[in-house]
């Protein structure tokens, strides 16, 4: 009998731990730091910048690529902030033959993460 | 005003050169753009590119790692239907030197035909069901031997009249054609950056893509059909892939292999 109540006690007390488990794995999930702009930007299920730009001043990104621009510079490339995000949200619209994808545009990226590398590069 | 007119006359004329102008455009491209790769070695795609790694899959195919899995494919070439016929009944010469001459276009059936489909012909022709052609494991396996018999002949593919010329038309389309979340084309990196390098993966040339399939891909030699890989690249881009086997990949896969017109085939090989 005090082995059925153990049994039992163990049970919901695992049901209570199951119960108890979801949301504060969530919380975990949720309390795991957001990736930074650097993060995205070397992702290549996210901004994959290092698939087709080298970034000749930035020791950590690894890559051969040689399709499109070097990323160095970026300030004085694009005075305006706003122009390096309106590059990375649709290259398409500056230059409608461009293979880079519109990241905004086509929702690869959200709007907080765009400018979280916006950021990124814009120190490169 | 004249400007404009002038790039709608542009794009018309690109969308209406012959297969056979799209095809020496696209190896004159390439011509230019390499001077150095001879025009043989585009069979080798991104390996062209590079000493070593052509270096390093000449020794692997010294020994293919994936030799059993060629004698599986053979084993099923092999094996008679229950009525005693052979695929080698089916074909030519019993299936040497055949694979070059698709896929077609089938003036009665109104439509492209590609090797697999013709296996599949034999196969319900002598009362077999026919395999999925998505289906490595019957399909993909008999085309790792039945596509070695061809071995050295060159892609030697015909568009003639109103149907086939419309056909490829509808690959060439996609082709061009962008589509996925990440907005790529096929032509996006195998025409417009060819021989650039992806992160750390250089892109093939189109002439000769499709001249070297099946292939055993990766560290463990997955095997993928042509259709296969068109299905993995849609995927990567993002978009929703076709059927395999289905009529626009059959579409694709006869304007990609006209491009590897007068290019020698050869089955199967590794690739990354």
């Amino acid at each position: 009998m005090e082995k059925q109540i153990a049994i039992v006690t163990a049970a919901s007390l695992s049901l209570l731990l199951t119960a108890t488990f979801i949301p504060s794995a969530q919380a975990a999930e949720a309390s795991k730091p957001e990736p930074t702009g650097q993060e995205l930007a070397f992702d290549n299920r996210k901004g994959n910048c290092l698939a087709c730009h080298a970034m000749p001043g930035e020791p950590k990104a690894v890559t051969n690529t040689n399709i499109a621009p070097p990323l160095i510079g970026m300030a004085a490339r694009f005075p305006n902030r706003k122009d390096l995000y309106a590059q990375i949200w649709d290259a398409t619209r500056a230059n409608p033959d461009t293979a880079m994808p519109p990241f905004g545009k086509n929702r690869i990226l959200t709007d907080a993460e765009i400018n979280k590398v916006v950021d990124y590069v814009y120190g490169l | 005003m004249l400007s404009c007119l002038g790039m709608l006359a542009f794009s018309t004329e690109a969308l209406s050169v012959s297969p056979e102008q799209e095809r020496l455009n696209r190896v004159q491209a390439v011509q230019q753009k390499y001077p150095d790769i001879k025009f043989e070695d585009y069979v080798h795609g991104a390996l062209a590119f590079s000493a070593d790694a052509k270096a390093q899959y000449e020794n692997m195919m010294a020994f293919p790692p994936f030799e059993s899995e060629i004698d599986k494919g053979r084993q099923l070439w092999e094996t008679q239907f229950n009525n005693g016929k052979r695929y080698a009944d089916c074909f030519p010469g019993g299936g040497k030197n055949v694979v070059g001459n698709y896929p077609y276009y089938d003036e009665t059936m109104k439509k492209v035909v590609t090797f697999e489909m013709a296996l599949n012909q034999c196969r319900t022709n002598n009362g077999e069901a026919p395999y999925k052609q998505a289906d490595m494991n019957t399909m993909g396996l008999l085309t790792a031997y039945a596509r070695t018999l061809s071995d050295g002949m060159l892609m030697n593919i015909k568009v003639k009249g109103g149907g086939a010329l419309a056909a490829f038309e509808s690959g060439r389309r996609f082709f061009y054609q962008r589509r996925g979340q990440l907005n790529f084309s096929c032509a996006s990196c195998h025409v417009d950056h060819v021989g650039e390098i992806l992160r750390t993966e250089y892109l093939s040339m189109l002439p000769g893509q499709a001249t070297h399939w099946p292939a055993f891909r990766g560290g463990d030699y997955t095997l993928f059909t042509l259709q296969r890989r068109y299905s993995a690249c849609n995927q990567l881009v993002r978009a929703v892939p076709m059927e395999i086997g289905g009529e626009e990949y059959n579409n694709l896969e006869y304007f990609h292999s006209y491009l590897s017109n007068g290019l020698p085939l050869k089955s199967s090989v590794f690739r990354k």
